[in-house]
């Protein structure tokens, strides 16, 4: 601490310097998608695959048409929530890979609720299977942050197994207790749940189309996270605790019990996007309703910078990724596996670009 | 619930417990080697996916499944040296960029198979191999003793690995950088070499443990097939406290757990499928939360290293 001055002075010196490094550590980050997508490209010519036409056609299939951008914003809004979760989750210091199990968990919990009281009206019903999806995404983020606060349980593995879990839970209530009526008179047994009331369907905001009302409440939520986490105490003592968690505990912040927060607020967004999933867009919960938004949306918020409006933008991308893959995959035959190759190369490219920061953050700290 | 408890029943719980647990094995004593020298790699996973793919691939295309080992264990020393220019050179956040190898493991596994296979075949795995003697107890030399060569492998393994890991020179300079790696650069020990050796290591081991699944359990790929036995590695490497006898343990006590799960199922018990097949992960939740405090982790664990920073 009481060097303070000494690197005060090594900063002006290098003020030149520093702010190319800055420069280059802002931008090197979204180099990860071209060269991704390049290293792609090679494995599919080593396929026999033309890439070529395979990326004309996911770029045409995700931004091309009308129906396209709007089917790229219905997949961006989940990403953007659980892209939200992450983001809390890593601004106070803590890794949350259970965007997936809390998206599930919250869609059964909505789903459950809304056809618990399908006499209830909209305006009272809506909100209510909206919270508990909100409540029960908190939950399954709130154990593993429990576990890490008490015990020192790591939160990666924790939240991994979260998901695991989650995934069994809700096929088991699907093909259980929630099972369709509809599947067991026509005998089919599909792992579906039955159709919500229609007064909880979330108003469509381009006809013809699923883009729904979902889409802007996301992004409102994104614009409250940034003001949670910047304008409030609360968010100041998450980011406090994340940035250097023994600063915090000397300046009294209690760590254990912010770190369980911030796990538990962002699996409530998580939960949030698995119910905004249900009533929005297929109206009834479903195997496979995911399909990959928890893990998608982690990459998204990576990409965003770990920040909640740099998300919008990366949401959207990573939606337009999506519905391209499946345009790819039907028109081309290009499997929709390409896609996780690229996101986790997308990953490792992001992560390991941010060595300039992490220099600059050891400097600091062997300095102080 | 009584026809669990038949002697029958009993040796095949016996018997399908030892044979799952060489996956387990393989993976979490590579890994063992990777955190007791300071890194932490998720990307176990990947890996896996990866040398189960290419372990099936190569066994099936030449006949030869020891081939499959073999191009398993080079996927995986390539994935493993993929994890360490990241997280060693580049000293990239260590969870976060193994997620990201294990998404890239489960993406091209599955792009190369449906490129290069496409549906669904078998291979014949190895075929069981009575240990002479041992093998002619009543009962146990049918549960333990009549296993395929793999499983044989993956249980020698822990007495190697402990010898390696304690007693040899190359065990105390990945010890030492996993503990003091100031201290172990101070007297020579070249800290992110030996992090790249053991991360080549345990990607080969990982590749393995994957094959070990498609060519030595099962006998096909299937999309996502260690569906988190990757993560559960590290998670028994935890539990195990860094010593590849716990690490046994642990394995054990999850491939018992799996394989009383399945004969549950076989059996018809009524407990519902989903509610046993989910039982592993929360044994992985209750182990962790038991062992977390106790364990002394490698001090340096997942912290990258850099001379004369310090």
């Amino acid at each position: 601490m009481t060097v303070e001055p000494k690197s005060q002075s090594v900063l002006e010196r290098t003020s030149f310097k520093k702010t190319l490094n800055r420069i280059i550590e802002e931008l090197l980050p979204l180099m990860a998608v071209p060269v991704a997508f390049l290293v792609g490209a090679i494995m599919l010519i080593l396929l026999k695959v033309d890439p070529i036409s395979a990326y004309v056609t996911l770029v045409e299939g995700a931004f091309g048409s009308v129906s396209g951008i709007t089917q790229t914003l219905v997949k961006a809004t989940p990403l953007l929530l659980v892209g939200l979760g992450v983001v809390i989750a890593f601004r106070g210091g803590v890794i949350n890979i259970g965007g997936e199990g809390q998206l599930i968990v919250g869609a059964c919990a909505t789903t459950a609720v809304a056809l618990a009281m399908p006499k209830l009206p909209g305006a009272l019903l809506l909100p209510i299977s909206m919270l508990a999806g909100v409540l029960a995404g908190a939950v399954w983020g709130g154990i593993p942050g429990v576990l890490k606060a008490r015990l020192g349980v790591n939160e990666i593995l924790s939240t991994i197994m979260m998901n695991a879990i989650a995934t069994q839970l809700s096929l088991y209530l699907l093909t259980g207790p929630m099972l369709d009526p509809t599947q067991i008179a026509s005998g089919s047994y599909i792992a579906q749940s039955g159709l919500l009331p229609r007064q909880v369907w979330l108003l469509r905001l381009v006809p013809r189309t699923l883009l729904h009302a979902g889409a802007i409440l996301a992004v409102i939520m994104a614009i409250l996270v940034y003001v949670f986490l910047w304008r409030t105490s609360i968010g100041y003592r998450i980011r406090a605790v994340g940035l250097n968690p023994n600063a915090a505990r000397y300046a009294g912040i209690r760590v254990p019990v912010y770190q369980a927060l911030s796990l538990a607020l962002g699996g409530a967004f998580a939960g949030l996007a698995g119910a905004v999933e249900v009533l929005g867009v297929e109206h009834r919960m479903m195997d496979g309703l995911s399909g990959g938004y928890g893990f998608t949306g982690i990459v998204a918020a990576l990409f965003g910078n770990l920040h909640p409006l740099g998300a919008i933008p990366a949401s959207i991308l990573f939606g337009g990724l999506l519905v391209g893959a499946d345009q790819m995959q039907r028109t081309v035959q290009v499997p929709s596996a390409l896609i996780n190759t690229i996101l986790g190369m997308i990953v490792l490219f992001v992560v390991a670009s941010k060595i300039y920061a992490r220099r600059r953050a050891r400097r600091r700290e062997t300095n102080g | 619930m009584a026809s669990l408890f038949t002697l029958q029943v009993l040796f095949g719980i016996i018997y399908t417990g030892i044979r799952l647990a060489t996956p387990y094995l393989f993976a979490a004593i590579g890994e063992t080697f990777v955190q007791a020298s300071g890194v932490y790699n998720l990307g176990v996973e990947g890996i896996m996916l990866m040398g189960a793919y290419s372990g099936f691939y190569v066994g099936m295309k030449t006949g030869s499944l020891w081939l499959g080992v073999l191009a398993a264990a080079a996927t995986g020393v390539l994935m493993g040296l993929i994890m360490a220019v990241a997280s060693v050179t580049l000293q990239a956040e260590q969870g976060i960029s193994g997620i990201g190898l294990s998404l890239f493991g489960l993406g091209l596994s599955s792009l190369l198979f449906e490129k290069t296979l496409g549906n669904p075949q078998s291979i014949d795995v190895f075929p069981a191999f009575r240990i002479p003697l041992l093998g002619r107890i009543p009962y146990l030399g049918d549960a333990l003793f009549n296993q395929n060569v793999m499983v044989y492998i993956a249980f020698l393994l822990v007495p190697v690995a402990s010898f390696v890991l304690y007693k040899t020179t190359f065990g105390l300079k990945v010890r030492a950088a996993g503990q003091k790696p100031e201290a172990a650069d101070t007297l020579g020990v070249n800290v992110n070499l030996i992090r790249y050796t053991t991360l080549a290591l345990g990607g080969m081991m990982a590749g393995i443990a994957g094959a070990s699944l498609t060519i030595a359990l099962i006998g096909l790929f299937q999309e996502n097939m260690t569906s988190g036995i990757g993560y559960i590695a590290v998670a028994l490497v935890y539990f195990g406290g860094w010593r590849p006898s716990g690490v046994l343990a642990g394995a054990l006590l999850f491939s018992f757990v799996n394989s009383i799960q399945s004969w549950i199922q076989v059996k018809g018990i009524a407990i519902p499928a989903n509610i046993a097949t989910m039982m592993p992960y929360v044994l992985t939740i209750v182990a962790l939360a038991f062992t977390a405090r106790r364990a002394i982790q490698p001090a340096a664990l997942g912290k990258p290293f850099e001379r004369g920073e310090n």
